[in-house]
């Protein structure tokens, strides 16, 4: 359909104001107008301690909060769900919209071979049971963005229930250790994504894309086995990695891939839950942390001021830091769930159920997804840790940076540098100038192969670490350069010249003869002092080491 | 010798129109005639005159060159104004749909124009197929061409009740009543209808034709605007049992855009001439006799069954026990569905929108109400009644589990060696639109459905055929129910059931004075059988 932007209202009149609050431009977390670096959304939440939001304070009546999460992942596919109109992010305005995406009278869905396989790779991946026959059924609620006014989702037997995830934190008495939990998943869906609403205050009417209408949405619903942000939001990117490894998502938060919203209550331990309330508009991870911790606190306020909880909807508003009631979420909504008539009971085999001479384009066999499963990220993980001696918390890092493992193998590739130290310079002064400068590990100015490079001269005593370190920034600013240019450009490398080395000592012992007196006289720390000159002199060029046997082999003759 | 055009099966159209002795053009212009002078019956809502004659010169050119697609090439059709035609207008019969012109083909009309059919336009129907009468459109009623038959007009000289003929026409029963009217009226040679509870044979029966309801399944919904996905089915309506045969054979079918349709391949539907029926068991369900049943229709049915009795077919009363809460389990499932189906017409993306714009809720809500009748209205309510989270378990669930238990029925019956069974299509002949809107459009289709409305329920394939005429010289029909997916033996007894009761043609004798067709008998005769 070569449809307009769809227009909902006319331009002039005051309804907008009716009804446009600030709470509904973001629902169901379709925010527009994001303005952040999609990659830098995904930095290191395991890295930072767990802090628990509703810790007591001494004196003060113990509280528990429970959270649970519901996650919707775009899936990743050519085509959407149940029609075969392109899925592309920020296409223009109603360029991908099929007779069916439009909900035009008479058209039926088309099950997505792909996404059936997608989500059955991702329940596998999430250790859930496959249910062998799921069903399809309608959600019905009028808005402007479900042009049906039903969504297709699998609300009585999901594809796949009962799993679950393994992430892990901080721990351990001094907070130090990394501590592995588990998160239950109560089920796995396929769904239907919706439209998105563009309210145009200014001109007050509110358009209308479809283009996002009818994509594969998996919907990842959690047991509320969490306590607070932090865990929500390591437990938020584990899931993140593994459906990026998989590739049943692109799982960008920041492009709406990934939208998560939370439902939390607090209680006194041994006493029964508490009244939940749902957050929403959770466009990122760190909000996301931020929005459940203030919900717990809030509610936790709340109910030591004499107050109740009310079972409702609310937005997190990133600006104010808060969570707000959602105004359109008001009054009892009652979906009026239904089985979709126009899809057939969804049927998968395993190897032993699979009907002979099945047409394999026409048959999912659950044990064929299973065999061609990626690496996982927990994998991946050990296997660092296994072949190159890395501390499990620089495992973790490597891969919730966005490309930094790519980076780190690249760079153990082309260097003869412990696997360790590779290790080390990825993650402290590598990881270290891009957090400075904000900048994503693909816009990093210094390439795994100039990295490398850099190594191998230190690692063959070509220049001292703190001249590497030199070189590296340079390397850093002065993009193009290689580090041997650098090395040779200012002179950085070590002194080979042993003869050169012995003079330059001998002449800084005679300039120095109270310092030669106290190494004498038995104060061994005198001699760094007169290492530290001797370096001085060479511009820093010199090992310390060699330089350390000179002047011992003098101060003894 | 000229023959009538009236007595024209398709088939020899057919053969016709591939000797030459009439071409593709001159039958569209006959049919178009004809179209303009039964315009008062109010069968077509949109005739498509301009695209209809495009198609017949096409297939002219077809014929010239001895290039004809087929048995379809060149014949007229009529397709319910509830089926998506690209660059028509589709209506439903409703303010909601009034001015959409959908942009894609469903898939049974893209069949039949792959086939050559020529498409003369769309029929009139009860808004969204609610109905059982052809009286709640927008457009207005469907009125029964028997209602001017020189058949009925006879018999109702003789028992004058002293109504002005104009205000005492019949219904054509529905909701496919445009479709039935326009065959009957040989502006066309076979009608697509659609089939929810029994809306293609109910007006077939009315209207002294061949109504057809296939199998849920053999033949695609994709672009037939939904009543109740899970009942619905494009239906036929002809007026011998071979021209159904011959358009299902183009229709049936697993279609990629609609996932319930059959996956396996299917065989040809065209029907051998079955000369012994000996080997038959034919069920007569006792609970279809019900004493609303009128005597005469009755009596026929009790005729029909000694016919068969009479020439060696076994014929045994069976029983189908849960039929008679066939109705009221599909008042539930149906409105609920209709409420879900009814959804989409928000007035957004096409069709009516009201002049409201307070707020969405308001346009929305203005626009239904502006755009939907008080029957459309009237089953969303109800059924967004049923599907409430308090009341699905006790209105829903329970009426798909009665729903199973009616299906079984059917299941159970044809396990014990039953082949087809036979039962009336309605309780009686057509009535005056005076009588019929005495009562709601609720009762009536609770009434007029309930010898058709359970085979739905079950997915099974029905045909009514028509029989003999009443007292009052209008049509009745007889339904015959097949098992599951074996449509062909279905439409195989009704093709020998057909020839043995020799219903009359109707008389329309000042409509169709001058369409005689200058084909002669003769020909006509050794071309008759299929090649």
């Amino acid at each position: 359909m070569a449809a307009p932007v769809l227009r909902l209202g006319c331009p002039g009149t005051r309804w907008a104001l009716a009804w446009v609050g600030s709470g509904f431009h973001h629902r169901r977390g379709a925010s527009i107008g994001s303005t952040s670096n999609p990659t830098r959304e995904q930095s290191a939440v395991t890295q930072k301690p767990l802090h628990t939001a509703q810790k007591p304070r001494k004196g003060e009546h113990k509280w528990e909060a429970v959270v649970g999460l519901e996650i919707h992942a775009q899936i990743s596919s050519n085509s959407k769900l149940f029609s075969g109109s392109q899925v592309c992010f920020s296409a223009p305005p109603n360029s991908l919209v099929s007779f069916f995406d439009a909900s035009l009278p008479g058209t039926l869905p088309v099950l997505n071979r792909r996404c059936v396989e997608a989500a059955v790779m991702t329940g596998l991946a999430l250790n859930c049971h496959i249910n062998k026959k799921s069903l399809f059924d309608r959600k019905h609620y009028f808005y402007a963005d479900l042009p049906a006014g039903y969504q297709i989702t699998q609300q009585r037997l999901p594809i796949a229930v009962n799993g679950s995830l393994v992430y892990s934190v901080w721990g351990g008495k001094k907070r130090s250790q990394m501590v592995s939990r588990t998160v239950r998943i109560k089920q796995i869906q396929l769904e239907q994504d919706s439209g998105k609403s563009l309210h145009d205050d200014l001109r007050a009417q509110t358009l209308i894309d479809l283009n996002r209408a009818g994509v594969g949405l998996l919907e990842v619903v959690l047991e509320p086995d969490l306590s607070c942000g932090e865990e929500a939001a390591t437990v938020v990117r584990e899931l993140q990695l593994i459906l990026q490894a998989l590739g049943t998502s692109q799982a960008n938060m920041s492009e709406g891939q990934l939208r998560v919203d939370a439902n939390v209550s607090v209680h006194h331990p041994g006493e029964p839950l508490g009244i939940r309330t749902e957050v929403k508009n959770l466009n990122s991870i760190r909000f996301l942390a931020k929005a459940i911790d203030f919900e717990i606190q809030r509610q936790i306020n709340e109910l030591e001021t004499g107050g109740e909880i009310l079972n409702e909807t609310r937005s997190f508003d990133c600006q104010l830091g808060c969570t707000v009631p959602m105004r359109d979420k008001e009054g009892k909504q009652d979906y009026r769930f239904m089985p979709e008539p126009n899809l057939p009971p969804l049927v998968l085999y395993d190897t032993t159920s699979l009907p002979a001479g099945a047409d394999s384009q026409q048959v999912i066999n659950i044990d064929q997804i299973r065999d061609t499963l990626p690496e996982l990220p927990s994998v991946t993980r050990e296997r660092l840790v296994q072949l190159y001696g890395l501390l499990p918390e620089h495992s973790f890092t490597l891969l919730n940076e966005v490309g930094l493992l790519e980076f780190f193998q690249n760079v153990i590739k082309e260097t003869r540098a412990e696997p360790k130290k590779v290790a080390n310079w990825v993650l402290n002064t590598f990881l270290g100038y891009l957090k400075q400068q904000n900048l994503a590990v693909s816009e990093s100015p210094v390439s795994p192969s100039a990295l490398a490079e850099l190594l191998n001269l230190l690692d063959s005593k070509a220049i001292s670490s703190s001249a590497a370190k030199q070189v590296f920034q340079e390397l850093w600013s002065a993009e193009g350069k290689t580090a041997a240019q650098v090395v040779s450009e200012q002179k950085l490398e070590l002194m080979q010249d042993l003869e050169a080395l012995d003079r330059l000592c001998l002449s800084t012992m005679e300039g120095h003869p109270q310092v030669v007196m106290d190494v004498k006289k038995g104060n061994s720390r005198a001699i760094n002092k007169l290492i530290g000159l001797v370096r001085k002199a060479t511009l820093s060029r010199a090992d310390p080491a060699l330089i350390k046997d000179i002047l011992e082999k003098r101060l003894r003759s | 010798m000229g023959s009538k055009i009236n007595e024209l099966r398709g088939q020899k159209v057919s053969a016709a129109l591939k000797q030459g002795q009439i071409t593709p053009t001159e039958l569209c212009r006959k049919c178009l005639s004809l179209i303009q002078k039964t315009k008062f019956l109010n069968a077509y809502i949109t005739v498509s005159e301009e695209v209809a004659l495009k198609q017949a010169e096409e297939s002219e050119k077809r014929y010239k060159k001895g290039q004809s697609l087929g048995d379809l090439d060149g014949i007229p059709i009529a397709v319910k104004d509830n089926f998506s035609t690209s660059g028509i207008e589709t209506t439903c019969a409703s303010n909601m749909l009034k001015g959409y012109v959908p942009p894609y083909n469903a898939t049974v009309v893209q069949k039949l124009l792959d086939q050559g059919a020529l498409l003369m336009g769309k029929t009139n129907l009860d808004e969204f197929a609610m109905g059982s009468g052809s009286t709640d459109g927008v457009f207005g009623p469907v009125k029964n061409p028997w209602s001017y038959s020189k058949q009925y007009r006879e018999k109702k000289q003789q028992n004058p009740h002293g109504e002005s003929e104009d205000s005492n026409w019949l219904i054509t029963g529905g909701s496919s009543g445009g479709s039935a009217a326009a065959v009957s009226t040989f502006t066309c040679f076979a009608a697509l209808g659609s089939d929810t509870g029994g809306s293609t044979r109910n007006p077939a029966a009315h209207c002294g034709l061949v109504g057809f309801k296939p199998s849920y399944g053999l033949v695609s919904r994709h672009g037939l605007i939904p009543l109740v996905n899970s009942m619905d089915v494009p239906g036929i309506l002809t007026r011998y049992v071979d021209d159904t045969a011959i358009v299902l054979d183009i229709l049936a079918g697993h279609d990629p855009r609609d996932s319930t349709t059959v996956q396996e391949p299917v065989k040809s539907f065209i029907l051998p001439t079955l000369t012994d029926v000996s080997k038959l068991c034919i069920g007569i369900p006792k609970e279809y006799l019900v004493p609303e049943l009128s005597s005469e229709v009755r009596s026929l049915w009790s005729k029909a069954a000694d016919l068969f009795e009479s020439e060696g077919a076994k014929v045994i009363e069976v029983s189908l026990p849960h039929t008679c809460y066939s109705i009221i389990c599909y008042h539930v499932l149906c409105t609920s569905e209709v409420a879900s189906n009814m959804a989409r017409f928000d007035g957004l993306e096409y069709g009516h929108r009201c002049d409201i714009n307070v707020s969405t809720e308001a346009m929305y809500a203005a626009t239904r109400r502006e755009g939907f009748n008080d029957v459309v209205r009237g089953r969303i309510l109800s059924g967004n009644f049923f599907l409430l989270k308090e009341n699905y378990e006790n209105y829903f669930i329970k009426a798909q589990k009665v729903r199973r238990l009616i299906a079984n029925d059917f299941v159970n019956v044809f396990n014990s060696g039953v082949d087809v069974l036979l039962t009336p299509t309605t309780l009686r002949e057509a009535v005056p639109y005076l009588e019929f809107i005495k009562e709601d459009n609720r009762t009536r289709s609770a009434q007029d459905d309930i010898f058709t409305q359970a085979v739905n329920m079950a997915g099974l394939p029905a045909v009514s055929i028509p029989v003999s005429l009443s007292s009052e010289g209008l049509p009745i029909g007889l339904q015959f129910i097949g098992r599951a997916f074996c449509d062909q033996q279905l439409l195989t007894v009704a093709k020998w059931f057909e020839k043995q009761v020799q219903f009359p043609v109707i008389q329309l004798p000042q409509l169709l004075d001058d369409c005689s067709l200058s084909l002669e008998n003769e020909k006509l005769a050794s071309t008759s059988l299929k090649q």
